[in-house]
């Protein structure tokens, strides 16, 4: 039972998910159904007006037969001398039964008499011809007909043999007998199956016509919707070629209607787009340039004084003192100088989108490991810790960066910390892999770990711990090049946790394997 | 300084900038090697003929003629080492002057120490091999420094027969890139497995028939490269 309903309930919503989603189904779907409506409304109507037609054509004829057929017994009745009631009814019958021969002659009516009215109380004789019984003529025909003089006439339903029943029109009057002052009532019960048959045929024809025409105007809507919806559907699959970067695509313009107009102003937005992408394009390799060019302009110069400052650097021990510090002075300097601008540069080449991914099978568990011996670790004597890293974390990366991002990490760690550990941990899921340098030092405030990936901002104003101040903006961006991420976590007094995130091939970061470290509730 | 004059290795400085040039002069002089300078790329085959270097050091930014096109010219009448200098650190350049004949690379700006490692890894020879090889129909003289393949010799540069040398004397062993810059390069480039990959694709072109469908040295995906033993 349950799961009858299921499949239906799955039905139905496939039926209204193609309902919502195809404009020609339900262009042809309420089209049709209009019609339906519309057709049947005017059917309906016109066989009423058909029905009400035939039935007064057809009583009127009745009430003038019967007023002849009458009017001849009136006049065979006041030649006929009857005195008493038995006469009385004999002539009846023979009025009846002469009726009833001229009525069967062509079919048309039975005759029922009865009569004498007035019996006071006891049903009057009836006789009838064709074997219709005084049942079928209404109550309120007898009454009328017993009450006043004139002509009525009523519609009524005869049973036939089959258990069915027979329309007819039921005349009636009343019939004096002058000569005993009896009243009779008089009915001539009118066939009316040669109508009823008409009216069956006008139905009948009327529904045939009726459907094929709701057929046809669905057809019609069909075609027309077609019409309308084969270029809207061309234009959509242009527009999605336009999307995937088909800059190129246009609309094919035919004739002057809605239709061309559309793919008209399509185009222009198109031509529009495509100059707009194309000085981007332009601008970023113009920037691009410039980077390069800067890059090479500042480094011929900057390697001279650099290998000037090594020269001077070497010959110190025989200086005096002043002068050999300065000279220790202007090669530190020097190599900072040297930093700046090679992360400069690095962080240009993002802006500008021009840094390119060297990509090749990294198995982050390795590169986990060698993270022990790192000298900036070792030489503070930090301990580190590796988890879960036993089995190979294998994804696409660039080696080169993935390096600088965990250098970058774990000299951090090394330099702001005062952590006495460190805590290196591997995971992946089915999308991604991630890996977390955590230490168990002075922390970061909320405001700190906002700020932490900004450029040239530190922890430590008074730059005792050297450095660009760009490292972790850079491995942001080394991580976002790879279609990764590099998050940071902390609690004041309690440790910096960062987790940087890698895809695997085909996969994306957005879960990462690792969440980083949270105060607890704060999901 | 030194006083063994004549044995002297010479280098070739190639560089529009004259501080930069005298600079890379002066250090190197201070390391004990005769240097001279060329100017401008269009001297550099005359200066070739006439100092006989042992290396070239190469400014890739050279005005009038790009130093790729150098590259390519010296490579077109010598084997000499070269090592370029570039202020490019992106992966195109420096994978188009590897590929124009370079045989190693420096990122400006350098320590001198860094500068004279890699010249000093230039001038000496790594002996991979010490007898002659003989590999299929490869025969392989490091006395001489020549290779011939099936009686034709092969017109290799040093690095290119140290890498080839290095290979075929342990056939089937896979030999990791990080393994191959130390034994061939003679120093440790961390991480920089291009200088791999491109020299390999030279070699490549020089030795095999058909360099996409390699039957002599073949790619271990993931690791490195082993040389096919021949049947």
């Amino acid at each position: 039972m349950t799961r009858i309903r299921r499949v239906v309930r799955a039905g139905l919503r496939r039926a209204l998910r193609q309902w919502r989603r195809s404009i020609r189904l339900r262009v042809v779907g309420s089209t049709v159904a209009l019609t339906s409506l519309a057709i049947g409304l005017t059917g309906w109507a016109l066989l009423a007006q058909v029905a009400d037609g035939l039935a007064e054509a057809r009583s009127a004829s009745a009430v003038a037969e019967a007023r002849a057929g009458l009017d001849r017994v009136r006049a065979q009745l006041e030649t006929t001398a009857v005195t008493d009631a038995a006469a009385a009814s004999e002539a009846v019958a023979q009025i009846v039964d002469s009726l009833t021969q001229s009525g069967q002659g062509q079919g048309r009516y039975d005759v029922v008499v009865e009569g004498p009215l007035g019996g006071g109380g006891e049903t009057a004789p009836v006789r009838s011809s064709g074997g219709v019984s005084a049942a079928v003529i209404p109550d309120d025909l007898v009454r009328t007909v017993a009450s006043s003089e004139g002509l009525y006439f009523r519609f009524a339903e005869v049973p036939t043999a089959g258990g069915g029943s027979r329309p007819v029109v039921v005349v009636g009057s009343r019939l004096d007998v002058p000569s005993t002052g009896d009243d009779y009532g008089l009915y001539y019960v009118f066939s009316m199956a040669d109508q009823q048959a008409t009216l069956d045929l006008v139905r009948n024809a009327t529904a045939l016509a009726g459907l094929a025409m709701i057929v046809m105007v669905g057809g019609v809507a069909y075609v027309m919707s077609r019409q309308v919806l084969e270029p809207v559907r061309r234009a959509r699959r242009t527009a999605e070629r336009f999307a995937a970067g088909h800059l190129e695509q246009r609309m094919h313009v035919r004739g002057e209607d809605d239709i061309a107009r559309l793919s008209e102003s399509f185009n222009q937005m198109a031509a529009s787009l495509q100059s707009q992408i194309a000085r981007l394009e332009n601008l970023s390799k113009l920037q691009q340039r410039f980077v390069s060019d800067v890059s090479h302009e500042l480094r011929t110069p900057l390697t001279t004084i650099s290998m000037a400052g090594d020269v001077l650097h070497e010959a110190r021990s025989g200086w005096d003192p002043s002068t050999a510090r300065a000279a220790e002075l202007l090669r530190r300097e020097l190599t900072r100088f040297e930093e700046l601008l090679a992360d400069l540069m690095d962080l240009s080449r993002f802006d500008a989108e021009a840094a390119q991914l060297e990509l090749e099978t990294i198995d982050l568990s390795e590169v986990a490991r060698q993270l022990v011996e790192e000298p900036v670790l070792t030489r503070k004597g930090i301990e580190v810790r590796v988890v879960g890293a036993d089995a190979p974390v294998v994804t696409e990366a660039d080696r080169r960066r993935v390096d600088r991002v965990l250098r970058n990490l774990v000299a951090n760690a090394a330099a702001y910390s005062r952590s006495a550990d460190v805590v290196v941990t591997v995971a992946e899921n089915e999308a991604c892999v991630s890996l977390s340098v955590r230490d168990h030092g002075i922390g970061l405030t909320a405001e700190e770990s906002l700020r932490v990936f900004d450029r040239f901002w530190r922890a430590d104003p008074a730059r005792a711990a050297g450095g660009t101040g760009l490292g972790l903006a850079i491995a942001r961006g080394d991580a976002r090049l790879h279609g990764g991420e590099l998050q940071v976590g902390s609690i004041a007094g309690r440790g910096t946790d960062f987790v940087l995130t890698l895809p695997k091939p085909g996969g994306d970061a957005s879960r990462p394997a690792l969440q980083p470290l949270r105060e607890a509730g704060d999901a | 300084m030194s006083q063994r004059r004549t044995h002297h290795d010479r280098v070739l400085i190639v560089d529009d900038d004259a501080s930069l040039a005298e600079m890379l002069s002066i250090v190197l002089e201070g390391e004990g090697l005769t240097t001279a300078v060329c100017r401008s790329g269009d001297k550099v085959p005359a200066a070739l003929a006439s100092f006989r270097p042992d290396v070239v050091l190469l400014d890739l930014m050279l005005p009038g003629v790009d130093g790729m096109e150098v590259c390519r010219r010296i490579r077109e009448g010598s084997n000499v080492p070269i090592v370029m200098l570039t202020a490019r650190s992106d992966t195109d350049d420096v994978v188009a002057g590897l590929a124009a004949g370079a045989d190693d690379y420096i990122v400006k700006p350098f320590k001198n120490s860094e500068l004279v490692a890699r010249i000093r890894a230039r001038l000496r020879r790594t002996d991979q091999i010490l007898e002659p090889l003989v590999f299929g129909d490869i025969v392989l003289d490091p006395a001489g420094h020549t290779v011939e393949r099936a009686g034709q010799p092969l017109d290799l540069t040093p690095l290119e027969f140290d890498l080839l040398a290095c290979l075929l004397g342990t056939p089937e062993q896979v030999f990791t890139r990080e393994v191959l810059l130390q034994k061939v390069w003679g120093y440790h480039h961390p991480g920089d497995t291009k200088l791999v990959n491109v020299h390999m694709t030279r070699l490549r072109s020089k030795i095999e028939d058909d360099a996409e469908n390699p039957s002599i040295i073949r790619t271990v995906r993931g690791v490195g490269y082993q040389a096919i033993a021949p049947e």
